[in-house]
């Protein structure tokens, strides 16, 4: 009801209020521009512009003395870019590190939160239940607080003798030292099997400077504690988003179904699923695109650490930029970063148009929760 | 929203509602609600109640809620062992600074791309539309830049100015205002209102949904907003809440100590925010479905 008043579409065509001579039309282009000047200038000057200044200093040296905007810094053209993709040494191992880690990171935060969303929607949905409205606020309030200040609870939560740690020893489990563990989740299993030096094909050698081994380690200890958190902090927004698109099917329907003799595995999986289809979709690629974005849970929690397995590239720009001095390999992390959130937001916006060709005018609407 | 559920139930409905089967479902629907209502809601039990706590005894039952002894050593140190006062007062001054600028300056900008006939008008609002997919973080080395170069960085105009519009806002503000009819404009308009004083008395008293909707929205994102912080400035006079917090978890005090002042002070940052979600919920959701920009 409430969204539905924002999402209406204009009822008449605009149309010019008056029908008058030059005057008017004249008076409303300035107008017009003068309306929307101070966005101009906002976001013209502190989004546009900066990333036009850091394209510059991605080919530069620059190490933040001074301006990057002497020809005294020295440019370097796109040797920045290079030494994170073909040469090796440290800063292309940090970066493939990061990406790594991010890849985990997404592979794991994508399919969990849009499962455990679209399960919190169907349950908070459901006809029979009452008091769904006080668990729909409790499921999102995590989402609108401070990234930082739950990262705070959240560190105590995972500490060593913390909250996390207690209830494991509850159910008889040992609690790993969370955010100094830095083993990786798939070596730990292999190693549960017996696996615990790792073959020699796989350390000799693999993609970008990092070994086999490496990549496949999977998550650390430490980045799953980080998990934990933004699929409690994010799953609240897209259960909303889910909640939004069951409401719009008809009960009828299911009822229709329900007579037919379909159990409720089978409406589900045939009338309910395809129904949502587009939202799904949505809630998937804007996990996706958000899942990328992993910076202030990272900053408060374990700054990259424990041996870098908590490391995402969004983390490591700001770090290579602020800690190091480095801005140009700093601006060249970004420039990657945003080059692989560009695109998928284009393959979102590609998708979205084909498959919702009615509903055509909203598919761009929605923004992505920071963090997720 | 919505709701489905008040319409008369159909004979099939009314049958799958009841008898012994709709029972247990009914219970394992209520056992999910309320586990699941634990898993998102004791993270914020166990942080009030430890903030009450000793040390100590915050260090040996993590799990319980309640302190014994309750202490408000925590809190007394938050305000006198550190920069709290000073942080909060920040985060208010920019908070409120930055919701009214981007208050006014989305509905402007919304106003004009919704109802103003301008040369470039479909262009820019397609440049807004691109500019909402730009990913925040990729900005803040970009952003350092800027302010820097022009001599904002390190002042209450660097925490300010940049964020004083945002593109999600003028979209939210241009989609209402397409839903308003033009009728009552066209009135005010023939009796000689410029085009102004028709924005500003006739159709922005009209918007009050979508401006506290946009309120709201800008109220969350600037309080919560610590990335632009951590770029922006660098002298601890001018930290805003979360930039104190974070610094306080990471800085000095180092990890594993202090735990319940730590999560005393992340309890007051957040009670700003819960108290708005309390009141004002159905406007949060509207902003989740619609424009939702945390950051």
């Amino acid at each position: 009801m409430a969204t539905e008043a924002l999402r209406a579409p204009a009822t008449t065509p605009v149309k010019p209020p008056r029908r008058r001579g030059g005057g008017v039309r004249g008076n409303e282009n300035i107008a017009g521009w003068l309306f929307v000047a101070p966005v101009i200038v906002i976001l013209g000057l502190f989004l546009l512009l900066p990333i036009l200044m850091a394209l510059w200093v991605s080919l530069t040296d620059w190490n933040g003395q001074g301006s990057p905007f002497t020809g005294d810094v020295p440019f370097v053209g796109g040797e920045n870019y290079t030494r994170l993709f073909t040469e090796d040494g440290l800063d292309r191992r940090d970066f493939m590190t990061s990406i790594r880690n991010n890849m985990y990171y997404v592979g794991i935060v994508v399919p969990v939160q849009t499962a455990l969303a679209l399960g919190l929607a169907l349950v908070v949905n459901n006809r029979m239940l009452k008091g769904k409205g006080f668990f729909r606020s409790a499921f999102y309030f995590p989402s609108v607080t401070s990234s930082v200040a739950i990262s705070v609870v959240f560190l105590f939560l995972f500490a060593n003798s913390g909250a996390v740690n207690k209830l494991l020893g509850l159910l008889g489990v040992n609690g790993p030292e969370w955010f100094a563990d830095s083993r990786g989740v798939l070596h730990l299993l292999l190693g549960s099997v017996g696996v615990d030096t790792p073959p020699g094909a796989l350390t000799s050698g693999g993609p970008f400077g990092l070994t086999w081994w490496d990549w496949f380690a999977g998550p650390s200890v430490a980045l799953v504690s980080i998990i934990c958190l933004v699929i409690w902090t994010t799953s609240g927004t897209f259960m909303l988003m889910f909640l939004a698109a069951l409401q719009n099917v008809p009960v009828a329907l299911d009822e229709a179904s329900t007579l037919d003799g379909a159990t409720r595995w089978q409406r589900f999986r045939h009338v309910t699923l395809p129904l949502i289809k587009p939202t799904t979709f949505l809630v998937l690629t804007l996990g996706l695109i958000g899942s990328w974005q992993v910076f202030d849970q990272v900053y408060v929690m374990s700054q990259g650490d424990p041996a870098k397995t908590t490391l995402t590239p969004a983390y490591l720009s700001y770090r290579t930029a602020f800690r190091d001095f480095d801005y140009g390999s700093g601006a060249a992390i970004s420039f990657v970063l945003f080059l692989i959130i560009i695109l998928l937001t284009l393959l979102q916006r590609r998708v979205m148009a084909d498959r919702d060709e009615p509903r055509r005018a909203r598919w761009w609407r929605r923004r992505v929760p920071e963090g997720s | 929203m919505a709701v489905l559920t008040d319409r008369p139930a159909a004979p099939v409905a009314r049958r799958a509602d009841r008898g012994p089967r709709a029972q247990v479902n009914r219970i394992l629907g209520y056992a999910v609600l309320i586990a699941f209502g634990l898993v998102f809601l004791y993270p914020f039990v166990i942080q009030l109640g430890n903030s009450f706590k000793t040390e100590p005894d915050a260090a040996a039952n993590p799990l319980s809620p309640v302190p014994d002894p309750l202490t408000l050593a925590g809190f007394e140190r938050i305000f006198a062992g550190t920069n709290f006062p000073l942080w909060l007062g920040n985060s208010l001054l920019v908070t409120v600074l930055v919701t009214l600028g981007r208050v006014f300056f989305d509905s402007l900008a919304g106003y004009a791309l919704a109802r103003l006939r301008f040369r470039g008008r479909a262009g820019l609002f397609a440049a807004i539309i691109a500019v909402m997919a730009v990913p925040g973080v990729v900005l803040l080395i970009p952003k350092f830049l800027v302010l820097k170069q022009i001599g904002l960085y390190d002042s209450y105009a660097g925490l300010v100015v940049p964020l004083l519009a945002d593109a999600a806002g003028v979209f939210i503000m241009k989609q209402f205002f397409e839903s308003v009819p033009v009728s009552v404009e066209e009135a005010a308009r023939i009796d000689g209102a410029g085009v102004f004083r028709t924005f500003w008395s006739v159709v922005l008293p009209m918007a009050r949904p979508a401006l506290i909707t946009l309120t709201i929205l800008s109220f969350q994102g600037s309080w919560n907003e610590f990335p632009h912080s951590l770029v922006s400035v660098q002298n601890p006079d001018l930290f805003t809440l979360p930039r104190g917090l974070a610094d306080l978890v990471s800085g000095s005090l180092g990890k594993g100590t202090q735990y319940p002042l730590k999560l005393g002070a992340a309890l007051l940052a957040t009670i700003p925010v819960a108290v708005l979600f309390v009141i004002f919920q159905r406007y949060f959701v509207r902003g989740a479905n619609e424009g939702a920009d945390k950051g």
